[in-house]
């Protein structure tokens, strides 16, 4: 396996400069993420309306892994369903955790490029610290800084 | 050097292992593996317990390694040193057994930024328990301690200074003979955390004159699991035990306990036996090779690495205070550490990239995480030439 499987031009890109970076002032949810074996930290805030994820934005620092993740799943988010979220976010988690991209009809799209991290584990935290704070934050009542989700 | 150490003879990712995390843990020679296999072989018996030959000799050389250290670390007395678990049992003993009888609400300790969380958390521990106070020695630009602030922190509820000989950070070596002579004018003991200290340079307790240091076995190219605690005596005589159990007293009954002296009343339970004999080997090993030896080794890959290094554009070394050991910490700007780390393990290279559980130091830095590499005896020129051709590699992949 090369390292140009891990970091693919998509991932470098997203990297150095991710989509849908800052806060959201008119965010219904946010949530702070840590990864403490790294020390990462990024804070999602995202937009609610109907069951329906109208807007979301991540910022923090990280490694070219955790920032390209949150980048583009800011991205493929976007108008999804909670319900649509929670099935993406386990399409994504089945991919990076075996490398396996399934079948075409799978919403993960562009986001195949993280099908690598299956090589390096210890990575797995770095490409799902922002989909774990967006679970975490969508399947919350309220809004408000609770306690941080943590990959540990 | 190499050649003593099995674990070099395999290959990593395809290609001969090049470690240069010997800060975090060092490999260990031969000499050191075949100690333990010869004492599990012909030697085992549990110690201090059997009237029979072989228990009797199991006890004799673990006494004898208590004796190397107490050589080793120039202890006055072999009864200073206390076998534990690692550096991090070692401070947390003294915590307990010291910081819990001595220390009362509103009572002072003095720590350093640089400090290893091992050497944070039983403090905080403390402090949340019984109310004492944590106070920081600043750390300067240069990776140094802040001296003057240090004195103006001393008061006269201070009741103990506890800092690390070497930043396993940075790998800055502090001036302790000075701050310890310093705390004795107010006559205030001083813990010196000597993790990363005794691996690359001759130690002596009693030309230091501090009161406790602790060290671990592991980096000292020793088995993991045993570590030492050396206290002088008088206050060890004064400390409580640290655990209850077997081999700490003098005598049981239900509702009265007489315990045993030092350095058993804090060697509760069958201790890692092989472990202390491993750390013996350890011991004559780097013994043999000469710890000044081993010292001018490490200070010239140092050189030669800042050297090379610092011709990289846009890495930035934290920590250049001299004297310093053979660990080098850095950043490079728009890499993140991690990322670097994962490009060199894909070549082979061995490096940490993180806080290095040094979560403060990081804070004061303004740094999430930092690339560092460490030498140890077997480490050479030529990995150094690997590493920097690595993150060469690693510049050209991530940019």
């Amino acid at each position: 396996m090369s390292l140009r499987d891990l970091y693919q031009e998509i991932i470098i890109d997203h990297g150095k400069t991710p989509r849908n970076y800052g806060h959201l002032v008119d965010a219904s949810h946010s949530q702070r993420g840590h990864n403490p074996l790294c020390g990462d930290q990024l804070i999602l805030s995202v937009k609610i309306n109907n069951d329906v994820i109208e807007d979301l934005r991540f910022s923090g620092s990280g490694c070219a892994i955790s920032l390209a993740s949150a980048s583009l799943m800011t991205e493929a988010m976007k108008g999804k369903t909670i319900l649509q979220m929670q099935t993406l976010f386990e399409q994504f988690h089945h991919l990076v955790t075996t490398g396996d991209k399934q079948s075409e009809q799978d919403d993960i799209g562009k986001l195949a490029v993280f099908s690598g991290v299956a090589e390096f584990p210890i990575r797995v935290k770095c490409a799902t610290l922002a989909w774990h704070t967006l679970k975490s934050a969508c399947l919350r009542d309220t809004h408000g800084h609770q306690q941080p989700v943590s990959t540990e | 050097m190499k050649s003593d150490f099995p674990i070099f003879k395999q290959k990593h990712q395809g290609k001969p292992l090049i470690y240069l995390d010997s800060a975090v843990s060092a490999q260990k020679p031969q000499q050191v593996l075949s100690s333990m296999m010869q004492f599990y072989q012909e030697d085992y018996a549990n110690i201090h317990r059997g009237i029979y030959e072989l228990s009797q000799r199991a006890s004799a050389r673990y006494e004898a390694a208590r004796s190397a250290v107490q050589r080793f670390i120039h202890a006055k007395d072999a009864a200073e040193i206390v076998f534990v678990r690692g550096t991090t049992e070692a401070i947390n003993l003294v915590a307990h057994a010291y910081g819990r009888t001595e220390l009362k609400a509103g009572d002072e300790i003095i720590i350093t930024t640089m400090e290893h969380h091992s050497n944070i958390v039983p403090w905080y521990l403390l402090q949340q328990q019984i109310g004492i106070t944590i106070k920081e020695i600043p750390v300067n630009d240069d990776g140094s301690l802040d001296l003057n602030i240090y004195s103006q922190l001393i008061t006269e509820r201070t009741r103990l200074v506890a800092l690390c000989h070497v930043s396993n950070t940075m790998g800055t070596i502090n001036p302790i003979k000075e701050i310890i002579a310093h705390a004795h004018t107010q006559n205030i003991p001083v813990l010196i955390d000597g993790a990363q200290a005794v691996s690359h340079f001759a130690v002596d307790v009693q030309a230091l004159d501090c009161d406790f240091y602790a060290f671990s076995g592991h980096k000292l190219y020793g088995p993991s699991g045993i570590g030492i605690l050396y206290g002088k005596k008088k206050y060890l005589d004064k400390m409580q035990p640290y655990q209850g159990g077997g081999s700490m007293i003098e005598t049981v009954a239900i509702n009265h306990v007489t315990f045993a002296k030092t350095p058993q009343k804090f060697e509760a339970g069958t201790p890692n036996i092989a472990g202390a004999i491993g750390l013996k080997a350890a011991i004559d090993y780097v013994t043999n090779i000469g710890m000044n030896k081993i010292f001018e080794h490490e200070q010239r890959l140092l050189t030669y690495a800042e050297d090379k290094l610092q011709q990289i554009e846009g890495l930035r070394i934290i920590g250049n205070a001299k004297p310093k050991v053979g660990v080098i910490s850095f950043v490079i700007d728009g890499l993140h550490p991690h990322d670097i780390g994962t490009v060199l393990d894909h070549q082979g290279i061995a490096v940490r990239a993180g806080h290095h559980c040094t979560m403060p130091l990081m804070k004061r830095f303004v740094v999430p995480a930092t690339v560092r590499v460490s030498f140890g005896i077997y480490s050479e020129e030529k990995d150094i030439d690997a590493l920097i051709c690595g993150i060469h590699e690693a510049k050209r992949l991530l940019s």
